[in-house]
This record gives structure tokens, sequence and C-alpha cells, in this order.
């Protein structure tokens, strides 16, 4: 455990990709055969079934460090993750003990089943063996939750390298179905498992935001022009008669949107298809917000159903006739996917997001202002001979999103961050004025330099008028510029409406608090829409 | 009356006339340590350890209005009794003891329990209230044993010299730097800031021994600092001069690294929880030796650490100071200095 924790500690120090690419493949030419698949595992969320419940961690560490419960719930607002919290506030550890990363994983889940008091000697046990770098690791591994700032993308260039295979490969092999308890390292990184899998879905490629003028772009006939849609960009395969139904985070969604699933009777197999999730009612997008109330649930009612119905509106094939043609052109694949689209039977459900047809980049700017009426957030961009990328990549596909909305509101509450922002206050919450009153609007946390927030940061601490938990009430002073994409009416919010995506835009110092925005300049606002 | 109130203007002393470490001008000020958040420059006059003196002079070219007082050393004002003892936390930090008609007050300014072998070692005073900061007074907080975290530093250097990279450990110019010139001794050379330098010389001549260390200037060449340890305080860390050096490898050195979220938030190459604060247990055993009937407790964890002595049955309140904007106010000073001395580095 030694070298991953040393692995970690390299990871999460640097901020430079370049320097986390080599801490990752020095990680996969030293380290232990067994370990590397279990890595893989643990960086791209395959996450073992929990052993031990949080609560019962929270209880033994609070026990064990003698302190009361709510001083161990402060200190994990001030750490911002609990694992780290219990590795630090148990005791120093009286022995010293190294097992290999994969022996640690197998053991916790062998405690599967086991009664609670067996868990615990395994885990006292091993608290009281481990330093504080490693507890905090062998507590990750209890939750499976490994978030520190690897992207799939990042871990994929690590392995292609270290193993000097074709990045792509390497996606499609760590994105198949494997098991590592069960797969060597060289097998995962040869991608010999994948073909006898159906679901797998391919690299999402990605756009960059256009930085400069649209006519730097060239002949306008090089390009094709689509909507963006603000929804879950998905994935749906079908293969061997299973359809699988992939969102963007890589994560099968397939059970969450029943309107879909005509597909596995209508779709030819081998048939990958690029698209956006939307709540769509008689083929028309609806906001985000409708879409939100189908995200994240486990079962789906009737009536979420009848009211936020959702749809697929297709932007381009991956696969045809069980053959990856990610390599032809654009217009070719899109030849081809209309032809399959336009055989479909529920012709509302799964559209083909539409072609807007310009002649001059003057025409498409104009058209550009007119996406909020179809609550589109802009244009993309595409050039006509691209082939499909593997993530993100400059030059072929960029997105024009339309400029946000823009309003003027105070702080008036400040909490800590977590994770790397923890210690500081960096969760705000912003209001308009309400006649004589303030009225809360918007949450936001990003936007600001760490410059920014050290002085926000000692504001708050100079300013904090009450306290709720980890929460401050502050002096209404500073002005921040708060963008949104978007206003939806809302009876969960005491303002009546609630902002889509909102962040801030910019501290306005040049302003003071009696010049913010009103209620009533947003409810003009939603009622224009 | 009680012997000590806390004022807009910062911990006042009604009998003795007299403020400790306060935050706006006042004509007679006791000063705990150093630290620009302790020691502001602008009150008529001071008071404070032969040590910190010349901090003030060195800083703030103060000298005729400074009066000084050796630790153990007892002076009477307007009655009230007044005795400084060490705090730990810094070169000439004290802890300042009043006593009136029996009545015992003593505010320790910051400390920190361990012995760090340059500041005169932290000593436990029995008294009726005892002022203590919180500024690490969460469970997270347990300092590791310094001989092993220097060794931790010393292991960081090595490395860093077998890959050609720069060392550059970011510390307070008072304090921190001088304590890992003394740890670090043996390793030279050791390259230091001028506002290092700067007190270095002013505690040398003062009579402390420090273990030799280079000036940089502009003179010196980046390869000889590539070869040793360079020390500068954190307003340089995100420098230009910083990242022009010869590959450069970043070191913080603070309590906060002691949280991954500290280590992250500074984007550093690595980071050492170092700390001249006590750390929470540190804070717990110096309070229970005090004996105090009332603890007050000032910047830092303030509501929760009050909180927490009154369940272990230690009546305690929070109060508001000025104080812990230490790195701030450290940075601004130091700040000022680089900008006057801007063609020198």
């Amino acid at each position: 455990m030694k070298r991953f924790a040393q692995l970690i500690q390299e990871l999460e120090l640097s901020n430079k990709t370049n320097d986390k690419i080599e801490a990752l493949v020095n990680y996969f030419s030293e380290a232990d055969e067994n370990d590397k698949p279990y890595v893989i595992a643990l960086f791209t969320g395959k996450k073992p079934k929990r052993p031990i419940g949080t609560n019962l961690i929270k209880q033994w560490a609070i026990a064990l460090s003698d302190i009361p419960e709510w001083l161990f719930t402060e200190s994990y607002h001030n750490v911002g993750d609990l694992s780290e919290t219990v590795a630090l506030v148990l005791p120093t550890a009286e022995h010293t003990i190294e097992k290999p990363l994969h022996q640690w994983i197998t053991e916790l889940a062998e405690l599967q089943g086991k009664t609670d008091e067996e868990k615990k000697t395994y885990v006292l046990t091993a608290w009281n063996s481990l330093t504080t770098q490693e507890r905090f690791i062998f507590n990750k591994l209890i939750s499976g939750n490994f978030r520190i700032g690897v992207s799939n993308k990042m871990l994929v260039n690590a392995i292609a390298k270290q193993s000097q295979q074709d990045a792509n490969k390497i996606m499609h092999s760590i994105m198949g179905k494997w098991q590592p308890n069960s797969i060597s390292y060289a097998e995962l990184t040869s991608g010999s498992h994948v073909n006898t899998d159906n679901s797998w879905p391919y690299p999402f490629c990605l756009a960059y935001a256009l930085d400069t003028e649209p006519k730097n772009l060239g002949d306008t006939a090089d390009w094709q022009a689509e909507w963006k849609w603000d929804g879950i960009r998905g994935q749906i395969v079908k293969r061997n008669s299973e359809l699988f139904i992939w969102s963007r985070g890589e994560e099968l969604v397939t059970e969450q949107f029943p309107e879909l699933h005509f597909l596995k009777d209508e779709l030819p197999d081998g048939t990958v298809l690029d698209g956006e999730i939307l709540a769509v009612k008689d083929g028309k997008v609806l906001p985000f917000s409708t879409l939100q109330q189908r995200l994240n649930r486990k079962t789906i009612s009737k009536n979420q159903l009848e009211n936020a119905p959702i749809g697929f509106f297709t932007y381009d094939l991956l696969e045809h006739k069980a053959k990856d043609i990610r390599t032809s052109t654009l217009s070719q694949r899109r030849a081809w996917l209309e032809k399959i689209i336009n055989q479909l039977s529920h012709k509302n459900k799964v559209l083909l997001s539409p072609i807007i047809s310009f002649n001059s980049w003057q025409q498409l700017a104009e058209i550009r202002e007119t996406a909020r009426e179809i609550n589109s957030e802009g244009i993309m961009l595409k050039n006509l001979n691209s082939i499909f990328h593997s993530g993100r990549k400059r030059g072929d596909w960029w997105k024009w999103k339309i400029n946000p909305y823009t309003v003027d509101t105070v702080m008036i509450y400040a909490q800590k961050g977590s994770g790397r922002r923890a210690n500081f206050y960096t969760d705000y919450t912003f209001a308009v004025r309400d006649g004589e009153k303030l009225i809360t609007i918007a949450k936001a946390y990003s936007g600001l330099t760490d410059k920014e927030i050290k002085e926000v940061n000692s504001f708050v601490n100079k300013n904090a008028i009450e306290k709720f938990g980890p929460v401050r009430t502050v002096k209404p002073e500073l002005v921040f510029e708060i963008a949104f994409e978007g206003i939806a009416e809302s009876k969960r919010h005491k303002a009546g409406l609630a902002l889509r995506f909102p962040r801030i835009a910019r501290w306005r110092k040049d302003k003071n608090v009696d010049e913010i925005n009103t209620l009533d300049d947003l409810r003009q606002l939603l009622n224009s829409n | 009356m009680a012997l000590i109130e806390f004022t807009n203007k910062g911990i006042y002393c009604k009998r003795g006339n007299f403020y400790i470490d306060p935050w706006q001008p006042v004509d007679k000020a006791v000063i705990t340590h150093g630290h620009a958040d302790h020691a502001k420059w602008g009150n008529k006059n001071y008071l404070c350890h032969p040590l910190t003196k010349p901090i003030l002079t060195e800083r703030y070219g103060l000298f005729d209005n400074v009066e000084t007082l050796a630790y153990q050393k007892t002076i009477d004002i307007n009655g009230v009794k007044l005795t400084l003892f060490p705090a730990g936390h810094v070169i000439g930090s004290a802890q300042i003891k009043l006593e009136y008609k029996g009545e015992i007050v003593v505010v320790s300014g910051d400390y920190k329990t361990e012995y760090d072998g340059i500041s005169t070692a932290f000593e436990p005073i029995k008294c009726h209230t005892f002022v203590t900061e919180s500024t690490f007074g969460l469970p997270i907080y347990k300092w590791q044993p310094q001989k092993q975290l220097f060794e931790s530093i010393k292991n960081w250097v090595a490395g860093n010299l077998q890959k050609n990279k720069t060392s550059i450990l970011i510390a307070y110019s008072l304090g921190k730097a001088q304590r890992l010139i003394k740890h670090l001794a043996g390793n030279e050379p050791i390259f230091v800031h001028q506002t290092i330098a700067n007190l270095n010389q002013a505690f040398i001549d003062a009579g402390v021994a420090l273990p030799s260390t280079i000036k940089i200037t502009p003179e010196i060449k980046k390869d000889e600092l590539q070869k040793g340890i360079v020390i500068v305080p954190p307003a340089l860390a995100d420098s230009k001069w910083v990242k022009n050096l010869i590959n450069p490898a970043i070191g913080i050195c603070s309590g906060w690294m002691a949280v991954r979220a500290g280590r992250r938030w500074r984007s550093a190459d690595a980071g050492f929880a170092l700390s001249d604060h006590a750390d929470w247990a540190g804070l717990l055993t110096a309070i229970k030796a005090t004996e105090a009937e009332k603890v007050m407790v000032t910047h830092g964890s303030t509501a929760i650490f009050s909180r927490y002595l009154n369940e272990i049955g230690i009546s305690a309140q929070e109060v508001k100071t000025q104080y812990g904007e230490e790195e701030e106010a450290e940075e601004k000073v130091v700040e000022n200095e680089v900008k006057e001395d801007q063609t020198k580095i």
C-alpha cells in the first residue's frame, strides 16, 4: 500500500497534467502486478459493494478518538472529506503493517456479510497499524469514492504511454465490463476482454468553446451548424438484441428512460447513437428544470412520466452495421444516421437534432440569438469532414454559446467549501432586493480567483453576524454579478423562482448594496420567456 | 472591575491604563510577539521582550519608544504587576501575566508547547483567567514530532537535488524561517530572502546564535541556488522570481498543510505541517496546566474550542479580536518590503 499512498500524494500535490501522468506512468511501471487492475478500477469509479456503512465508521472513529459527535462534525466541515477526517482524529497508530493494495481490497470485500463486531475488529486493527495518509486511503477503499483529480482521459493517456498502446483502445478496454480480480494488467491494456461485451460505449467527442470570431473558421460550406442542447449527453448502444443507454459520466442509465426502450426492437444490431437526452413534448424541447425531475431516480412514477416526458435528439452515428465508423466523415455519418432515424416509429421521441441552414456567419449569428426561444443554449459548429474524436480536441468541433443572463446580487450567507476549498468560506448564497427585504435567489461557489476568495474569506471572518452550524450570516455588503443560463418557476424556493446554473461572473466592487437587482426584475425576465 | 476588557482597540487593562497587542493606535502597548497581527505600527509607547525590540526596529524603525522587559522580571504599572513568560511561539514571544490584589490574568498571545530549539520554551503559568489562541483548535490537528518533520524536509531536499530541482521552502520571515535554518544546519548552503536575512541580522546583533545563511542577491547565480536550500516568505510563493528558478520545487511549511485541502489549495509541490502554534493536544495541555477558572478564547476556532472546553468542565467564552490574520498581516509587511526593494530581487 505504501507505493499506492505515494502515488496518491504525488497526484494530489501537483496540478500539472504532465506531472500527474508521469506519476501514473511510474506507478504502472513499478507497482505490484496484482494491484494495477484494482487501481484502474478505483480511478474509473468501478466501486465494489460497500462493506461497511458510513455511520459505523463514524461512530467507531468518534469513540476511539474520545471526542463528542458534534466536534467530529465540526472537524468534518473543516476537512471537507469524511475519510480524511476519520484518519486525522484517530489516535496515532501503535503498530505498523504493510500489505499490498489488492489484499486490503480483497479483505474488505470479504467483510461483506460478517457481523458488525467482526467488521469492527478488522477496521480497528487496520487503523491502529497505518499512518495518517495510509488510513485515509484505507477509509477511501471502504467508501469506494476515489476522486483525486484523475479523469478517465488522463488515466487512459498514462496507461497508453506506459503500455505503448493506442489511447482509444485503452479507453474502450477500461470502460468495458471486467473484474479486477480476474484480469491482468496486460490483458486489460491489450483489450482482449471487450469483444465479448455488448455494452461498451465509445468515448464522447467533445467541443471547445469558440474563442474567436466564427468568420475565422473559413468557408461556411465546410461547417454543419446544430443547436446546442442543454440536457444529458448520451450514447445509445444496440448490440446482439441488447439496448444500453450511457450518460456522458459513463454511467449506465438505461432503466431511467423507459420512453427509449422501444429502440431495442427498432434499432438494427450493431448501432451506436450519440445525442442528448432532453425533456421533450410533442417533439419540442422543454427547459432543463423539467428534465431535472427525471434525473438520479431509482424508480419513475407514472406522474413523472407524464409531467416530464423525455426524448432523445440524435447528433451522430458512431457504429453502423456493427462497424466502428468514427473515422468516416461527419457528412457521411449524418447521412447514415438520417436513414436510421427516419425508419423509427416514435418520431416524437427519438429525433434528428436539426441542422441549421445558413448562408453567412452573420446570418448564423442572428439565428443564434433566438436559441433561448427553443430552450437551446447556443450553436454547435462541426466540420463536415471531421472524424468523431475521442475526448476534447481543438479545431473540428466548437460550441458557440449564447451569452448568459446576469443579475447583480448581494452575498448574505457564506459557508466553508469542501475538498480543495475546505478551510475557506467559498460557498456563498446571494440575494436580490424584494421591497425592504433581501430574498435568496442563488447559491454559487465558482468564478472567483484564489486571491479574491481569500479576500471574501477575511470579510466573512470580520463580518459574520450569526452562525447556523457551518453557515455564517454576513453583513449584506459585497455585490456580485451572477451569471445564469435560465430561469424557471419554483415552489421549493422562497423567491418563487430558480436560476439554472448560477455562477459568479464578477465581483462588483464598484457597486454597493443599494444598486443590486430586485425580485421584480427577475419576475419580468421569467414572464418574458 | 475586571483586570482586562476587550475593547474595539484591543485588550485593555484599565487599572494599568495600557493595551495588550492593540490593533488601533494607543498610548501604551504591551506586545506579546513580533508578528504583524499582534505588533502594529503607530502606538506611542511599546513594552516588549528584548528580542522583540529588534523586530520592531527592523520592520517599523522604532527604537526610542520601545521599552523592554526580560522573561520572569516584574514591573509595576499603576499597581498592576506585569511579568513576561516565554510563549515558545517565535523568538521573543511572551505571555503577559498581570497581577492585581491577588487576581492573576495571563494573556498568552500565540504559543506552542513543543520546544522548537530556538524560541525560549513555553512555560505554563497558574492563573485565574487565561486568554488563549485557538488557531488549530480542532482535533484534526496533531503535529508530528519536529524531528520527523525535519527528516522529511531533508529527504525532500535530497530528492530535489537528485532531480536537479531547486528546493524552495515557504516560511514566515519571523519564526518559521529561523526555525528552519536552525534545524537544517548541516545542509548548507541555505539562501534566504532579504526580509529574512534582515531579521536574522537583527537577531544576531541582539545576541541570538543562528547558523550562517546567504542573503539572496541578483549576483547569485541560479545554479548556485539550485544546489542549496532557498527560503522565502509566503508573499513570494507565486512570484515570477520563484517560477524562473531552475526546476523550482516549492515546499510550504505551515500547520494548515496537515489537511489535504490546505495542501491542494496552495498548489505547492510539497506541504510540511510545521507550525509555531499549539496543536489540539497542546492547547488542552497548556490550558489545563494554568488551572484557570475562566478561559477566554481568541482567534481561530473560537466557537468550537470554547464549547468543547465548557463541555469538559473548563469555563470558557469566545472573544472577538483582530488577531489570527497572521498570514495576511505578515504578507503585507513583507510585500511592502519587497516592493521597496524590487530592484534587488
